[in-house]
């Protein structure tokens, strides 16, 4: 009796099938979406400023140095549960915070920031959604860090908690300031 | 009490399952009949065990036990009976329950209805099916046991069966596609105790074949409820979106036909016999790995279970067991089989040889498809990629396009060798016919010509008239296997006219309206009333009201909703559809927008009832053939090929 | 880090099914463009839907820029790119042909082609001819003529 070789191929074919599905165990959460505009730049925009409508706020204002911008609504509540630390990371940092005020109606979200205190430097009104959608935004909240040539460096999807802040966004952001500076 | 009964039943359970793969195999090593002869029994009692069992989980949701985990997560005092029952299938614990009950089912048919089995195969193929419940029994009471009680705090309600879910399809569509699934391996049980034996015959087909035929008719049913279930429900007039769980239904399906036209050419010709080994041990494999994910969170899917990787870790190693031990025992033992007799390239061998090779690469692709998500993220490290309809469809199309060609002038095969032109001389004015019919009325009823719809129709119609022709040929109908042969293949015709004129010619619009507006299309006019609050057992709902008709006739009124279930706060939308054998009328109601107008969709489908009455003519047809005579009688030799007792 | 799931679970939509908006089109070929791409596009946070399929916020917004690009006259592979620049190949239910997709595209042609080749070794090989008296011949095809499957 022979031993046909080719009878082996079922079972390598199997094998490689186990080994790709058992390293599917090690993938993220399937909620979670990376993004794709990591290392591109920011998108233009010129959108109002949340506090003062008349004025109009662009990519410029951005730039200059490292910092974070916050995707937030009133109607989300996730928002409200990162809010501590998003107001503790404006105060104890120099870390700029600026905000995108994402599907919302102003007069509500200025009373939530009355209510809640304000940690950004200002919120841009994205109320038809277009800046979040050329950001690649899927929910609230999300948390962008960027340069200081304004090119976004990491995306962060849900609450920003004090151990997302320690352990995910602190290591970039220093990474990132050790750059410019040095 | 209840619960433990139903826990420790099936502990009980588990040690049957043992028993069973232990006592018949030590019986056929030892060559002792006595000990061969115990399979039955303690099938009977595994069999009798999970049914308690399972009986204990129905008892505990009928009476509303929130004690027990499963049924506070599933259940709901507000919940209507017929739901209460059939959320013991409704999330993962309770339906792995019912599926492991099903395998036990099945284990105890084979021991009851195998009279052409040697006592030797008997033992081994129930001691094959012992190792395997005992697999499913282990899962259940070490990862997913139902009974698991939620002491001493438990919820004074249930958290309500997802509403999606507290419907006629769940009642019926889960035990269906179990009893396919799960039926599988029988003849994966009979290839496995073959090779063991090392000798392969005619008589393993011939064993196999009614048992394939019953299981894959099961599964016919349960992918047809499926996909009816799905477009009655959901909404948006779709009933197949190649999504990852539908996929793990459809694949073990696929492989399922090749099989049983690979079994009948191996019972009647000899040819194939390897190959059919392995394609009831890929068959089965695909239910295994269509189970693994569904329940282990690989894939993403609005069906899949609930998400925990430990249950997927046991899932994957019993499928390493299982299917990487089948996979040696057969590139061990296959080796020294040898078959092939001859066959010509126009003969009824060459045609199943189509079959399979055609059902083999239109698996792959779908599971190369579906799988392609997950191998991306993992060699790319964590980028994300979709694949869906347009690929499938893509895909899928033309390779089942193939088969249907072959499928048309298959009945017209002789084995060997097929005499000449046959198909051609005699019948070419049909084959001819057919697409200008088919154009002419497409011309004078329908609102365009599309080429490749009207190729497929073709194709379809070509089947059902070369059936026709070949039982007026022969005069009658010979068998009971022919019969169901004849149903299955004009079922598949009648499915692939469903689909293909549902998707060309179906209309549909978004619209707004107010009270009173109407809007035209396909040639309906449908008017729309109003709007008025309605209670439903456990939701409240906007209820509106469309007046459909035709030419001024009255067609129907339909009441589509929009409901809020108060305890899962859920908002569902229940369209309402007009069925009818030519066309579907349908209406689903969005959100309200202004002061009184609403967003609203309308559809006119025509016969997309083919699709799921051609699924229902297939599985007839899968059942009918195994009311053929031929295992009916009671054989006194067992097969021409064996000789003596077991070796 | 469970509890953040459930957080990041509970915070997004659930919404994600049926979902109908009547947007206007002045002609049929832009509503059934429209129709098509929305099928094609995946509704970023839904768990396999399209945009044609979910209610979400997310694939709202994103059905009002398929509309308004059409009214814009931009050509569907446009439309298509749009998306695939801000959300990546999540987005597009029909794989980009590129490099990482090769053997997703390529693999059941050549799989068909194998299969046609192992066809034509199997069932072309000529068979052998011994030659039988006529007699022989008409009993069996008669025996062969028996055509239960």
């Amino acid at each position: 009796m022979t031993f046909n070789k080719s009878l082996l191929i079922p079972l390598g074919v199997f094998a490689l099938l186990v080994v790709f599905l058992a390293l599917g165990f090690r993938l993220q959460n399937p909620h979670l979406l990376p993004s794709v505009l990591i290392d591109k730049p920011f998108p233009e925009f010129e959108l109002e400023d949340l506090r003062q409508p008349d004025q109009l706020r662009t990519l410029a204002d951005l730039s200059g140095e490292v910092s974070l911008v916050n995707v937030w609504a009133t109607w989300c509540p996730n928002c409200l549960i990162e809010h501590p630390e998003l107001l503790r990371i404006s105060r104890e940092t120099d870390l700029p915070l600026y905000g995108v005020n994402y599907n919302d109606d102003n007069g509500k979200a200025l009373d939530w920031l009355a209510r809640h205190e304000n940690p950004y430097e200002f919120s841009i009104v994205d109320d038809k959604g277009t800046l979040a959608i050329d950001l690649g935004v899927y929910g609230a909240p999300e948390t962008f860090v960027l340069d200081a040539s304004g090119v976004i460096r990491f995306r962060h999807v849900g609450p920003v908690t004090p151990e997302v802040w320690q352990e995910t966004i602190l290591p970039v952001v220093e990474h990132l300031q050790g750059m410019s500076d040095g | 009490m209840i619960p433990e009964f139903g826990h420790f039943s099936l502990i009980l359970a588990l040690g049957l399952s043992v028993a069973l793969a232990v006592l018949p195999a030590l019986g056929v090593y030892r060559r002792d009949s006595l000990l061969m002869q115990t399979g039955p029994s303690i099938a009977t009692g595994l069999f009798v065990l999970l049914a308690f069992s399972f009986g204990c989980l129905m008892y505990s949701f009928i009476q509303d036990d929130f004690s027990v985990a499963y049924v506070a997560n599933n259940s709901n005092s507000a919940l209507p009976l017929q739901y209460k029952i059939s959320a013991v299938w409704g999330a993962h614990e309770g339906s792995f329950l019912l599926w492991t009950l099903i395998a036990s089912g099945w284990t105890l048919a084979v021991a009851a209805f195998s009279r052409g089995l040697t006592f030797d195969m008997k033992a081994r193929v129930l001691s094959v099916l012992g190792i395997l419940c005992a697999g499913f029994a282990s899962f259940l009471l070490f990862t997913s046991n139902p009974f698991d009680r939620n002491l001493p705090f438990y919820p004074a309600d249930g958290g309500d069966l997802n509403p999606l879910l507290q419907d006629f399809g769940l009642i019926v569509h889960p035990p269906m596609l179990y009893m396919g699934y799960v039926g599988f391996a029988v003849p994966f049980a009979l290839a496995i105790a073959t090779l063991t034996t090392g000798r392969l015959d005619a008589a393993w087909a011939r064993w196999s074949r009614p048992w394939t035929n019953a299981a894959w008719a099961f599964l016919t049913v349960g992918i047809t409820l499926g996909s009816w279930w799905a477009y009655y429900e959901l909404g948006w007039g779709g009933w197949w979106f190649w999504d990852a769980v539908e996929n793990a239904s459809f694949m073990p399906w696929l492989m399922g036909i090749a099989l049983i036209h690979s079994l009948a050419a191996s019972e009647k010709r000899g040819v194939f016999k390897s190959w059919t080994v392995l394609l009831a041990i890929s068959t089965f494999s695909l239910s295994l790995l269509g189970a693994f994910l569904v329940r282990s969170g690989v894939l993403t899917s609005v069906h899949a279970f609930a998400v925990d990787p430990t249950r997927g870790v046991y899932i994957l190693v019993f499928l390493v067991l299982v299917i990487g031990g089948s996979l040696t025992l057969y590139a061990w033992k296959a080796s020294g089989i040898q078959s092939e007799a001859q066959f010509e390239w126009n003969s009824r061998e060459a045609m199943l040889l189509i079959n399979n090779l055609l059902l083999v690469v239109a698996t792959a692709s779908v599971l190369l498809g579906t799988l392609y998500p997950l191998l991306y993220e993992v060699i790319t490290d964590g980028k994300k990629i979709s694949v869906g309809p347009p690929y499938f469809n893509r895909v899928f199309v033309p390779i089942v396009c193939l088969l249907f060609v072959a499928m048309a002038v298959s009945p017209f095969s002789r084995w060997r060798r097929t005499s000449g032109d046959v198909l051609l001389r005699q019948h070419w004015p049909f084959l001819l016919a057919t697409p200008v019919v088919i154009c002419l009325v497409t011309y004078l009823v329908a609102t365009g010509i599309d080429l490749i719809a009207i190729g497929v129709e073709t194709l379809a119609v070509w089947i059902l008239v070369l059936l026709a022709r070949h039982w007026w040929q022969a005069g009658s109908i010979s068998s009971a296997s022919q019969l169901g042969m004849m149903l299955a293949h004009a079922g598949i015709a009648v499915a692939i006219l469903g689909v293909v004129v549902t998707i060309t010619y179906s209309e549909g619009r978004d619209v707004r309206m107010n009270p009173g507006e109407s809007i035209a299309l396909a040639g309906y006019d449908f008017t729309f009333e109003g709007v008025q609050k309605v209670r439903g057992p456990n939701y409240l709902a906007d209820q509106a009201e469309f007046n459909v008709t035709r030419d001024g006739e009255f067609v129907a009124k339909l009441r589509p909703e929009k409901r809020f279930y108060s305890v899962a706060q859920n908002v569902m939308t229940e369209a309402d559809m007009e069925p009818g054998l030519m066309r579907d009328v349908y209406v689903a109601l969005g959100e309200k927008v202004g002061d009184t107008a609403w967003a609203v969709r309308v559809h006119v489908k025509p016969f997309v009832r083919w699709i799921w009455l051609g699924g229902l003519l297939v599985a007839l047809g899968g059942f009918v053939t195994l009311l053929d005579k031929r295992y009916r009688r009671v054989r006194g030799l067992v097969s021409n090929n064996v000789v003596g007792t077991a070796a | 880090m469970v509890r953040i799931l459930l957080v990041i679970l509970l915070g997004t939509s659930f919404n994600c099914f049926a979902a109908i908006d009547a947007y206007p089109f002045p002609d049929e070929q832009l509503q059934q463009r429209y129709d098509g791409l929305i099928a094609e596009l995946r509704c970023p946070q839904c768990l396999n839907t399209n945009l044609a399929g979910s209610d979400a916020m997310i694939a709202q917004d994103l059905r009002r820029e398929v509309h308004r690009m059409l009214l814009d006259g931009h050509t569907d592979d446009e439309i298509l790119t749009f998306m695939y620049e801000r959300y990546g190949d999540f987005i597009l239910y029909r794989p980009r042909l590129g490099a990482g997709t090769l053997v997703l595209w390529l693999g059941p042609l050549l799989l068909l082609m194998f299969a046609g080749f192992v066809w034509f070794r199997l069932a072309r090989a000529k068979p052998e001819v011994h030659e039988i008296n006529t007699e022989d011949q008409a009993r069996l095809d008669e025996l062969l003529r028996d055509s239960d499957p």
